[in-house]
């Protein structure tokens, strides 16, 4: 018979409180903001998966979504704005028994990283993408970024924006990415079983995570808090697995495509290169195996 | 420790300096490296991608500079040595990631080899103009090692120390040549790997509670290192940042930090200031010079003994940190210095800043695209030696 | 009896308010007490309701509340979590 617990003080501890630098916490995200909530599924699924903790290495770029590397305990990379994905190249190439995760942001990823992400893809670089897409760049206050819809109030639009949004998914996939889902911080247990499922797939793998920025691009276009723009998603979202990725652009308050777009095989770049240059080469050749001693 | 033999081409070779750079890297254990394209540099990573596969090594050609210069970053912390070549308009993409391994303690080397500039300038005539940039190029206070080869030899000879250098203090390390010294064929002679020091990666040992990623243990200036997959968990991020690695950022820990890294190069200034010195004592005259322009100045200054001017040289294979502790006395002790570099007054500066008003300083400048004729630095020996 | 219940970390929560919207059985709303940011943190006003889900803890951002069954003895559950890593 097994024992029940009635006193909260013998709760079970957070499943996901070895998974972070507690020691830093209370963290420093608005109250609203949605990239917490990432980290949650994230952490969920990195217990859920049963990964080897110790061989996945998580890399930022800058900007509110870059600051989850230094959150999470693991071996984690604060980088450079925009080149995360080229550190987690070099990171993934020199150590091909890691798993490399890049958590960064839309303007992180898509505008000054714009050129390493397509690359990344077109090579199909086993990297695992997490892209939390705040449509603003947060961290500097709340400037227009590639992913920010039409129509929009920002700090450097401030009569609203007029240049039309990168439409993610459909920029990943053209770029030869093998996996590419979109949900919202509504989407809780489905983005935790989309990040299981990329733990699994060898090459490029991308989610986007729509998410609130209650400081910024909420209260600068009069859509409420972070809860509001939970309820937009979980009002407006729909849910199609498969769609073409080029009609799930989004807008500022229309509807919200979510699902698992693209999940394809192809090679990925290690496997590409070792068979190619064994190939070639035959016996001759000697692939990187991982970090050299000396 | 010595080298993997793996690596090492031992024999008597006709390579050019971009050929023995190439190999110096691989004789030092490097075994990752990034590129982009960029005359007259490329021939280094040409050669590593023809080498790479066949001991173990991994080339990865980026989509710029950017990308190269930080993909090598994260192959050092994913346990590798790693470098990456450029020229001008190259390195000035690279300068952020530079201030970022400067910050981050991380070991990795970058070869530039130095063209016409400013802007495209001339791709495929030398200078000497980024001397300054490669100290002073990133945003913010710190210090790297810059080694000026003058021959392919020395290309070979001083990628390794290179590499040495930036495991020993954990810091970028910056091998200047120059288009003459790069694409220059001379006998290059890589001796055994058994011959050859190389300094390996300062792995910890440390108790994995204990460890602190920059903190220096038992007294020494620079801390240990470790990789990905050992367990430490690690923070390495470019914010001002504790012993721990956690960002912080106040005054108090960008003092303590930062000066740290300063610190760690300045007060062992006397181990990696390389020279090489030739009748200094009772000199009248010092030329100060570095790279291909050492072999003119090396000629200017036979005709000036030959004329019975009392000449000596001082060659820097170690540009930065610069030898301030063998420029001011020396210059307390000469009329003067004739500093001949191919560019319109760059290390000159240094050395006028050492010298202090003790000693002429005379610049030999030229604005590139060739090397000096001897007679112009000759000229300024006699002028200074009156 | 109910199923499930919940634990709070009244110093990290921000008052979102996510946990107290999208409990699926209402067990939660944000209480009159503060914390000592000023937030007023999450309290349980059905318990009986609470299944354990733990969506409260999925989708609090700032790792402030989960939930957890009940008919999971504290030793068991940690158990998990430690085979887990």
């Amino acid at each position: 018979m097994s024992t029940t617990l009635t006193c909260p003080m013998t709760a079970p501890p957070n499943p996901v409180e070895d998974l972070l630098r507690t020691e830093r916490m209370p963290h420093i995200w608005c109250p609203g903001c949605g990239i917490g909530t990432t980290v949650n599924c994230f952490s969920r699924a990195l217990i859920d998966s049963k990964i080897d903790l110790q061989n996945l290495s998580i890399v930022s770029g800058i900007g509110c979504t870059g600051r989850v590397a230094g959150y999470v305990n693991l071996d984690s990379f604060h980088t450079t704005h925009g080149r995360a994905i080229p550190f987690a190249t070099g990171l993934k190439l020199a150590s091909p028994e890691t798993t490399v995760v890049v958590y960064s942001g839309d303007g992180d990823l898509f505008a000054i990283g714009g050129n390493h992400l397509i690359h990344a893809a077109r090579r199909n670089l086993d990297l695992k993408v997490i892209c939390v897409n705040n449509l603003t760049y947060a961290m500097t206050g709340g400037q227009t970024g590639p992913a920010t819809p039409l129509d929009v109030i920002t700090a450097t639009a401030p009569y609203g924006t007029y240049d039309p949004a990168f439409n993610l998914p459909a920029l990943v996939e053209a770029a030869g990415a093998v996996y590419v889902a979109r949900w919202t911080t509504f989407h809780v247990r489905q983005l935790a079983k989309s990040m299981s499922e990329i733990f699994k797939k060898k090459g490029f793998c991308f989610i986007e995570i729509v998410s609130p920025c209650p400081t910024l691009y909420q209260r600068r276009n009069k859509m409420g808090d972070g809860l509001d723009a939970m309820k937009y998603y979980k009002e407006c979202s729909k849910t199609k697995n498969g769609c073409p990725t080029n009609e799930v652009g989004l807008t500022k308050s229309g509807e919200i495509i979510v699902g698992k777009f693209v999940d394809r095989e192809r090679p990925d770049f290690t496997t590409m290169m070792r068979n190619y240059l064994e190939h070639q080469l035959g016996d001759e050749y000697i692939p990187a195996e991982g970090p050299e001693c000396f | 420790m010595h080298a993997d033999p793996m690596g090492v081409l031992t024999g008597s070779h006709f390579l050019d300096g971009d050929h023995a750079a190439c190999e110096g890297a691989l004789a030092a254990g490097a075994r990752f490296a990034a590129g982009y394209p960029i005359t007259p540099s490329t021939e280094v990573v040409e050669r590593f991608s023809q080498r790479a596969p066949k001991i173990g090594a991994t080339f990865i050609q980026m989509e710029d500079e950017l990308a190269a210069s930080i993909a090598i970053l994260g192959a050092a912390w994913g346990g590798v040595k790693a470098f990456t070549v450029t020229s001008g308009p190259g390195f000035s993409l690279m300068m952020e990631h530079i201030g970022y391994a400067a910050m981050t303690e991380t070991p990795c080397v970058f070869i530039d080899v130095q063209r016409g500039g400013p802007s495209t300038g001339l791709p495929t005539l030398p200078a000497q103009a980024d001397m300054m940039q490669v100290k002073w190029g990133s945003h913010g206070d710190y210090e790297i090692i810059a080694l000026c080869p003058n021959s392919p030899q020395e290309c070979f000879d001083l990628t390794i120390k290179a590499f040495n250098f930036s495991e020993q203090y954990r810091v970028p390390v910056f091998v200047m040549l120059d288009e003459v010294v790069g694409h220059m064929t001379e006998k290059v002679v890589i001796p055994r790997a058994s011959d050859i020091e190389i300094e390996p990666r300062r792995w910890t040992s440390q108790d994995k509670s204990s460890f602190r990623l920059f903190a220096p243990v038992d007294g020494e200036q620079v801390p240990e290192m470790t990789r990905v997959g050992e367990g430490y968990n690690v923070h390495v991020t470019g914010l001002t940042h504790d012993e721990r690695g956690y960002p912080n950022m106040t005054p108090a820990m960008q003092d303590k930090l930062v000066k740290r890294l300063i610190s760690k190069i300045r007060d062992n200034a006397d181990k990696i200031c390389l020279t090489e010195q030739h009748d200094i004592e009772g000199a009248d005259v010092v030329v100060v010079s570095y790279g291909i322009t050492s072999r003119v100045a090396q000629r200017a200054i036979e005709l000036a003994r030959a004329e019975g001017l009392r000449v000596g040289s001082l060659r820097l294979l170690t540009a930065w940190p610069f030898p301030e502790h063998i420029i001011r006395p020396l210059a307390a002790k000469v009329k003067g210095l004739v500093v001949p570099e191919l560019n319109l007054g760059q290390m000159v500066r240094e050395v006028e800043r050492c010298a202090a008003g003790q000693c002429r300083v005379a610049h030999v400048g030229h604005a590139g695209g060739t090397v000096h004729q001897p007679e112009e630095i000759l000229k300024a020996i006699r002028e200074v030696a009156r | 009896m109910a199923r499930g219940a919940v634990s709070i970390v009244v110093e990290r929560c921000k008052a979102c308010g996510f946990c107290v919207e999208f409990c699926p059985t209402k067990v939660l709303e944000l209480s009159s007490e503060f914390n000592s940011k000023g937030y007023h943190p999450p309290h349980v006003i059905n318990q009986e309701k609470c299944s354990g889900c733990d969506l409260c803890g999925m989708y609090c951002p700032d790792f402030a509340i989960h939930g957890y069954r009940k008919d999971k003895p504290a030793a068991e559950a940690i158990t998990e979590t430690a085979d887990a890593r």
